[in-house]
């Protein structure tokens, strides 16, 4: 509910808070004098006969407190919302630059939902913690405790039903919140239960009619909802009982001062002015400590989302992504001569975090330049693990990569990745018109580097299709591209990039055999006069490879070329065998 | 979908008037909770009323005898308040769960017939979560949309009574002041946030697909050491939905002051009302401080207002949403006078033809496939195959060729009956959030334990159930994500097993499987329909010996028929997709 760190943060948006807090308690002494000229005006016409005209001055300043309230009730939305704002934006940055730092290795797979969700949904339930919760916290305290200091002159006895009372508004207050927390929590679950099962039962429509079920489930869901409504109900009955509690303490006060009050004043004890003045005032005595409790869920929503966030801004960065880091064990430097790109994994062993078993063990190959090495295997086996070692999205937990004799963790990393041209199976397209999707890749290409760039793709035809060219917006806000279009977006990324070490991950889906064999076309230009390794799915990519290697289970079992491997006899051979080319004399390629 | 009308802010009296039809028969619990509503501010009203009365009674020092009626009512109003409320919130928390469940349950009845064919006419997964969203947005119906302008009607009128009995003009003064606030100020934030609201939701929806972009598409920025170029964009996306927000909140502290302004000026214009009154003896003194109190206690009625006007229009675009879902025309019609259930699965396909809107997928498909006969359809992915499925299902309608089911149109069954003649396994297994049994049962709601446990042994999924925790008991995961797609396909063997159809139909039941599942999966398909007939459709030329004839179709056509060894020996496009296999 109150966390340092998070207050932390409030510090940024230096004055605002402040004033968000201090037009507040204006807006709460000004409340005060309202009821104070109020009663005066009211005590001057009852008991002493005044007139329109011999209370223009009293009426004259109420009337410029009420317009004062209005005025520090505007300023102090306006100011709250600055807060929030300075707070989210430093928050979400320091999200994203964290989350940058950390790498792809970190935010793909099923997290991603959650770490967008954190950024967005997340950092936006602060807004109420900040523009909300923490104001109100400070005005429960300090206006009730200014009305307290007023009252107490004027009559100890109200001041002291207040003062018994106010702690223990925050009190029902935290126990309606604790048993809200398990309410809300418990009719949140009930609630969300049955969504939950009415999405699943919507979900699944398709299987229930083919297996003959989709008309009985409108019976299903009306008793689903009957007995969720019961079971609430009965939660509810209790619950709401610690809210019955809060209304009975803050009205049954006011009765009793109320009653108090007039017993008083009929036997002379007390006069008409402070009496009234503190039945005006007694409801905006509780006033701002209810308010606390109705901001409670802001507090808590935005607390809980702050440990979330938090959560992902300790994740401590890898090794090459830390600025301050001592053991770097070499100096960075760009090296002086132009990679040949001979590269040799030495010993590589790398496990997963969330892993039981290593995703790689001991493994040890040699890419030579200007060959074609292919990587094969089950899914699983390894093959992306060593592609994300070579981008650097991930480091070895033991072993030594090198290129051209040199520790690949002695190059930048921004420098290395500019060596390399990436082709993903899946290139993820951004909401974005094609150009800036190619442009990626080369930030300052001409328009005519991206023809042919794209030519060389075989992409060209589909984008002079398109109404609006290179500027049509793709993505999943925007036109679709089939899985051909998109792998060939790949490929005309790498053609812009012009790197002399591919990276290709080949598609799995087979495709249309027209358009398969004009991809490949695509593809040999790009591997022409380059060292690539490519994660093979095809028999016509490994006839070709100066080298396959055959990973299992993060190992490599087998290395050599295509003929020879097929006549070991060994796990190649299985995997050939039993799929494609085989031996029906059939030509590939 | 129903953009054209988000820009026109009437309100839509034709979606309100079906929402309220389903409140309406709630009428009894409606008015009760309404009126325990309309009885908890009243509740609090009389309470500063009748303390101001007491305490001006006091200070004319009458006998106590004169204000002990007061005392009374004081004690009597500071209970009742919280018991009113306690008495509404539940009241109304009943009735809400009454309404959600008869509008699920119409919904669910409307959308049934429309699956699959009208709901996968957009992006599927997108039309779902919209509908859950919308479906979800009507849960405040009643507490936040209906209730407080009821409550507002009846607390407005009941004061403007009451302040009649002192001068029909104090009536008329506070019942400007409430309206002012419940209409005036509610018709103005509804104009002045309209079209920041809109901008918000559509800042807030960029926002997120920036960073979606980021996230997810982070290895190949950071590949092509682009990040800091996009996190810059996304930086700017998030200031500007910062300055709508900023936009939004000057807006609202404009009502909020407005809010205030009124409820003050409303006070003081009673007090230069009434202040003459008591000087020339049409008003007793002693009500001053009533008025004042009563008057400043009943604004509670209206603050809500504004709030449930924005519900309102959120409610209503929803619910137009919903209607047009459910008002759409079935895709596959019923039969008015159906024939008896097929006694056979003896297929006979002629020259069937079907075109979606994107276009031509089917074009002239002939084929027979009677009792015993197994047979494959292969082919390019998008060359049509999951349509032929699709069309036998009855899952879309089709209006060129025929579709012969025992010798008779299939259209001239029920759409249940003619789906009783296939067992289907997809690629689309679906897992319900139940126990595996009850994901079973699914397929034959009598199935007896040792009937589901031999399905199962034949499907191959037994021994990993057995490590389950709960066995056959244990619950499937939100959407199954305990099973791997290869567990989950077998759960569709198992439960084709036990709806036991006399046909078969296999849609590429392996598409997402990586190949050695793959694998592993052909060889218990082909297992369990041994002595079955099945119709197998697939992209990936797996265990195709078997088959008695294989169909082979590009774009909508067959090109090629025959054996597996037949077909390679043609040399043609089948032979073409045999070479293309991966591994």
């Amino acid at each position: 509910m109150f966390s340092r760190r998070l207050l932390n943060f409030a510090r940024s948006s230096g004055i605002a808070l402040t004033l968000t807090i201090l037009l507040g308690w204006i807006g709460g002494v000004l409340t005060i004098l309202q009821a104070w000229y109020l009663a005066s005006i009211v005590n001057a016409v009852f008991l002493k006969g005044a007139t329109l005209n011999a209370l223009w001055l009293p009426l004259g300043i109420l009337l410029a407190v009420v317009a004062g309230k209005a005025l520090s009730i505007w300023g102090a939305e306006v100011s709250a919302n600055a807060v929030a704002q300075r707070v989210k934006s430093d928050l979400r940055g320091r999200l994203l630059e964290h989350l940058t730092a950390l790498g792809p290795a970190f935010t793909q797979g099923e997290r991603t939902g959650e770490l967008a969700t954190a950024a967005v949904e997340g950092v936006e339930a602060l807004d109420a913690y900040f523009s909300q919760y923490l104001p109100q916290l400070v005005l429960a305290a300090s206006i009730p405790l200014t009305i307290l200091i007023l009252i107490f002159p004027i009559d100890i006895l109200t001041g002291a039903v207040f003062l018994l009372t106010a702690p223990l508004v925050p009190f029902f207050m935290i126990m309606i919140g604790r048993n809200a927390e398990a309410l809300t929590g418990r009719q949140f679950a009930s609630l969300s239960r049955l969504s939950a099962h009415f999405y699943d039962v919507l979900q699944g429509l398709t299987t229930l009619k083919a297996l003959g079920q989709a008309k009985s489930q409108a019976k299903v869901i009306a008793d689903v909802s009957e007995r969720y409504r019961d079971m609430t109900l009965q939660v509810l009955r209790i619950t709401f009982l610690s809210a019955l509690a809060l209304e009975l303490l803050t009205t049954l006060s006011t009765a009793i001062v109320a009653v108090e009050i007039g017993i008083r004043l009929l036997y002379g004890q007390m006069e008409f002015l402070p009496a009234f003045f503190i039945l005006v005032v007694a409801p905006d005595f509780y006033l701002p400590l209810r308010q606390l409790g109705l901001k409670y869920h802001a507090g808590m929503s935005g607390s809980s989302a702050a440990k979330r966030i938090f959560t992902i801004l300790d994740t401590p960065l890898p090794a090459h992504a830390r600025i301050n880091t001592t053991q770097q064990p070499q100096p960075l430097a760009v090296p002086a001569n132009p990679l040949r790109f001979e590269i040799n994994f030495e010993k590589i062993t790398y496990q997963y975090p969330e892993r039981d078993t290593p995703a790689l063990r001991e493994v040890s190959f040699q890419i030579k330049p200007g060959q074609i090495t292919a990587l094969v295997g089950a899914s699983g086996a390894g093959k992306s693990t060593i592609a994300s070692l070579l981008l650097r999205f991930i480091d070895p937990a033991a072993g030594l990569i090198r290129v051209d004799g040199q520790p690949l963790a002695t190059f930048p990393v921004e420098w290395w990745r500019s060596q390399v041209a990436w082709v993903p199976q899946n290139p993820y397209l951004f909401n974005d018109s094609l150009a800036a999707n190619l442009r990626l890749a080369n930030p300052d290409a001409s328009e005519t580097e991206l023809i042919t760039a794209c030519q060389q793709a075989g992409l060209m035809d589909f984008i002079a299709s398109l109404p609006r060219g290179f500027e049509s917006v793709i993505g999943e806000r925007g036109a679709r591209l089939s899985g051909g279009q998109a792998q060939r977006l790949a490929l005309a990324r790498a053609f812009l990039k012009n790197a002399n070490f591919l990276l290709l991950d080949e598609p799995t889906s087979s495709l249309d055999p027209g358009l398969e064999a004009e991809l490949r076309g695509s593809v040999q230009n790009l591997l022409r006069g380059r060292t690539a390794l490519v994660i093979a799915h095809r028999l016509s990519t490994v006839y070709q490879a100066g080298q396959i290697l055959v990973l299992e289970n993060g190992r490599v079992i087998e290395t050599g070329q295509h003929a020879a491997l097929v006549a070991r006899g060994g796990l190649y051979a299985a995997l050939v065998g039993t799929r494609g080319g085989q031996t029906n004399g059939v030509e590939i390629g | 979908m129903g953009s054209k009308l988000d820009n026109n802010q009437a309100i839509d009296m034709k979606t309100l008037r079906r929402l309220l039809g389903f409140v309406l028969p709630f009428w009894p619990e409606v008015l009760l909770s309404t009126l325990l509503g309309a009885l908890t501010i009243g509740a609090s009203i009389s309470l500063m009323s009748t303390s101001a009365y007491l305490i001006s009674m006091a200070a004319l020092h009458p006998s106590i005898a004169a204000i002990s009626v007061a005392v009374v009512g004081v004690r009597f109003f500071g209970i009742s308040r919280g018991v009113f409320r306690y008495l509404e919130r539940l009241a109304a928390h009943s009735l809400t769960f009454k309404v959600l469940a008869r509008l699920r349950v119409w919904f669910y009845q409307a959308i049934e017939p429309l699956a699959p064919a009208r709901l996968t006419a957009s992006r599927s997964g997108d039309l779902l979560n919209r509908i859950i969203s919308d479906v979800e947005t009507l849960d405040n119906l009643y507490v936040r949309v209906l209730a407080p302008p009821l409550v507002a009607v009846i607390v407005i009128l009941s004061m403007a009574v009451f302040m009649s009995s002192f001068s029909p003009w104090l009536g008329l003064i506070l019942a400007a002041f409430l309206l002012a606030i419940g209409a005036g100020l509610t018709a103005l934030s509804l104009g002045l946030n309209h079209k920041p609201g809109q901008m918000l939701t559509n800042e807030r929806a960029l926002l997120r697909a920036e960073l979606v972009d980021v996230v997810q598409g982070l290895p190949d920025l950071a590949a092509f050491g682009q990040a800091k170029t996009w996190l810059s964009k996304v930086k700017a996306a998030s200031e500007r939905l910062g300055n709508v927000q900023t936009r939004m909140a000057r807006l609202s502290g404009i009502q909020s002051g407005l809010n205030s302004l009124l409820v003050g000026l409303g006070v003081w214009v009673l007090l230069m009302v009434s202040i003459p009154m008591v000087t020339n003896g049409a008003l007793n003194g002693v009500y001053l401080a009533v008025i004042v109190l009563g008057a400043m206690a009943s604004f509670e009625a209206v603050q809500n207002l504004p709030q449930a006007a924005q519900l309102l229009e959120a409610n209503l675009q929803s619910a137009r949403r919903l209607f047009e879902i459910a008002d759409s025309a079935p895709a596959v019609l019923e039969p008015s006078t159906p024939l008896a259930r097929p006694a056979t699965a003896n297929l006979c396909v002629q020259n069937l033809s079907f075109a979606y809107e994107t276009g031509l997928v089917l074009d002239g498909i002939s084929f027979d496939l009677p009792p015993g006969k197994k047979m494959a359809i292969v082919g390019p992915s998008g060359a049509g195959k999951s349509t032929i499925a699709n069309l036998l299902m009855r899952f879309w309608e089709f209006k060129q060729g025929d579709i012969l089911l025992d010798g008779q149109d299939i259209r001239a069954y029920t759409p249940v009956d003619a789906r009783r003649m296939f067992s289907l396994v997809s690629q689309g297994t679906y897992l319900f959030n139940a126990s595996l049994s009850e994901n079973l049962r699914l397929a034959r709601a009598s199935a007896t334990p040792e009937e589901i446990e031999s399905a199962c042994q034949q499907a191959k999924l037994h021994d990993f159930v057995n490590t389950l925790p709960k066995g056959y008991e244990t619950l499937v995961g939100e959407r199954g994500v305990q099973f791997s797609g290869g567990e989950r396909q077998r759960v569709a063997i198992a439960r084709a097993l036990l709806k036991d159809a006399p046909l078969f139909i296999f849609d590429e039941p392996t598409a997402n499987l990586d190949a050695s599942t793959e694998r592993r999966l052909v060889e218990t398909l082909q297992r369990v329909v041994k002595d079955k007939s099945v119709l197998w459709i697939t992209h990936r030329l797996v265990g195709l010996e078997e088959m008695d004839e294989i169909l082979v179709m590009d774009s909508g056509r067959i090109v090629e028929r025959g054996t597996h060894a037949g077909l390679l020996a043609q040399q043609g496009l089948y032979w073409k997709l045999w070479g293309l296999q991966f591994f």
